[in-house]
């Protein structure tokens, strides 16, 4: 464990080191990130003009659910896309060798090798939303309701690795899937709306195959106190499924992976 | 050295080999023509919700809306300033600064060529898309469909304007291309991508028609699904914003140029 912890360590300073060398990129990051913000807030004030609801969705409870996807999008430029795009690399180049030789688990190497500090800022600009958010619907948070947000949004976080790593992991067969993040990115933007808000077809899809219900709908509900108590627990199961999904889908792959050029 | 002087049979040579190439990559180009399926996610918010109405939209001009927003995207989508970064950081840039033929031509011909294999994928998606949506079948007149076509082509070129201007700022700094995200961001929002733009409030509204970026989803969206109002306006604005934009691209990367030293040098 204390191996683990000293490696991350490692690991965050010099991506904080090599951010240093690109302030350009930093300030970019900022304000295009900012710009992403007001852009998702003007076009979700359009389907609320004269007393339309989103859903059965107030506009102050679909802020609540906007400020979740943004700090969900925040964890994925900080942590996910940085670290996940270099697997297709490692196979590429053969360099997964070197991961696989190190005394560390493999997973977590490629998982959490590196982290881009320039997607900071999204994670408190979407938690400053929420927070928002929840004074305007005069939402009251004691500690107990505290302690079951800060495990939904965790299980949520656990849940979207989780999606994230099975398709990048893909590329230890193909090579040339990559682009499917791309897909991934493009579906997982549909989680910027209520699910209520879908067809009947897209909100099947979004609860029971791909898992979008559960990143902000449903922390949103607990937030706001509408939802049961099972709610928690279903979240927290689907997060602990798609993990061991993943870690058992490594494994696998990894049973296949034959180095380059042999 | 004259950049303006293209022989047909260097078009030729440049797109067979592009197009070669491209088809290397048909499994990307599929899972990229995919990955431009939010403008159906929109669609499914839009056709829910009932702010469509009081805009004057109904489940018809919706579908066919969003549709020729993904047709019209599929078509227009720009990567120059990527393919560039790449090639300036891997020194590949220099032999092809040597070569008499300006190297945006290249890079042109590749997006072409691109285009080309990507179509049976918009196809296929499309004609998916009715599968699933009969009712909302629609067949555009010849003079709909070449003004179209023409408009979306226009829009593709503003597109690359815009991706070269910021190309060319990589020869001052390698990592310019991160600028591009401060082009995409307007324009993932006020091009139509994910709302027609007469949804906007008037007064956003007239000031979003002054910038370039309806002009690149929403005027030919608008043209194939019928709803267009100002056709010989909207044509003139992309002639306007083409004219502004190219001579940029040329002065800038002239200077840009003069100022490059090569990676490693």
């Amino acid at each position: 464990m204390e191996r683990y912890l000293k490696a991350l360590y490692l690991f965050l300073t010099t991506a904080i080191g090599i951010e240093m060398e690109y302030q350009l990129n930093f300030i970019v990051e900022v304000i295009a990130m900012i710009g992403t913000l007001s852009g998702s807030i003007f076009i979700l004030s359009l389907f609320f003009t004269q007393g339309q609801q989103l859903g059965n969705w107030s506009w102050e409870q679909a802020l609540i659910i906007q400020g979740i996807y943004t700090l969900l999008d925040g964890i994925t430029n900080t942590v996910l896309r940085p670290n996940l795009r270099e697997i297709v690399n490692y196979v590429r180049e053969g360099t997964l060798d070197f991961v696989l030789l190190k005394p560390i688990d493999s997973q977590f190497w490629v998982s959490l090798r590196t982290f881009s500090p320039s997607g900071l800022p999204e994670i408190g600009l979407g938690a400053t939303l929420v927070i928002y958010a929840c004074n305007q619907l005069g939402v009251v948070l004691n500690i107990n309701q505290l302690v079951r947000i800060i495990i939904i949004l965790a299980s949520s976080s656990i849940t979207l690795y989780s999606i994230w790593f099975l398709v990048a992991a893909t590329s230890i067969w193909f090579v040339k899937t990559w682009n499917a993040t791309e897909v991934l990115r493009a579906i997982l933007s549909s989680g910027r709306y209520p699910v209520s808000a879908y067809s009947l077809t897209l909100r099947f899809i979004f609860t029971f195959i791909l898992p979008i219900t559960f990143l902000t709908t449903v922390p949103a509900e607990i937030i706001i106190g509408d939802s049961g108590y099972n709610m928690i627990y279903i979240g927290i199961l689907i997060a602990v499924f798609f993990f061991s999904l993943s870690r058992m889908f490594w494994i696998h792959a990894l049973k296949y992976y034959t180095s380059a050029s042999s | 050295m004259s950049y303006s002087k293209l022989k047909i049979n260097v078009i030729k040579a440049l797109f067979n080999s592009q197009y070669a190439n491209m088809l290397e990559y048909r499994v990307e180009i599929a899972l990229w023509a995919l990955s431009g399926v939010l403008p159906f996610i929109m669609l499914s918010i839009w056709k829910e919700s009932g702010a469509a109405t009081s805009y004057g939209f109904d489940g018809l001009s919706l579908s066919r809306y969003f549709l020729s927003a993904f047709l019209v995207r599929q078509f227009s989508v720009v990567w120059v300033v990527f393919s560039f970064e790449e090639d300036a950081l891997l020194g590949k840039l220099s032999p092809y600064l040597i070569q008499p033929l300006h190297p945006l031509w290249r890079y042109l011909a590749a997006h072409i060529a691109e285009q080309v294999t990507r179509l049976p994928f918009a196809l296929l998606i499309t004609f998916t898309f009715f599968l699933f949506n009969t009712d909302s079948f629609w067949i555009p007149s010849l003079i709909q469909f070449l003004l179209a076509w023409l408009s979306t082509l226009f829009a593709f070129s503003i597109a690359f304007l815009l991706q070269s201007i910021i190309a060319s700022l990589c020869f001052w700094n390698e990592k310019a291309s991160s600028l591009e995200r401060l082009l995409f961001t307007p324009y993932l929002f006020l091009s139509g991508l994910l709302a027609p733009i007469s949804s906007f409030p008037p007064n956003i509204q007239k000031i979003v028609l002054l910038t370039p970026f309806p002009y690149m989803i929403n005027f030919p969206a608008n043209i194939l699904s019928g709803l267009a109002e100002n056709i010989f306006i909207g044509f003139i604005i992309q002639i306007i914003w083409i004219s502004i934009l190219f001579p940029v691209v040329i002065l800038l990367w002239k200077a840009g140029v003069r100022n490059y030293t090569a990676m490693g040098a």
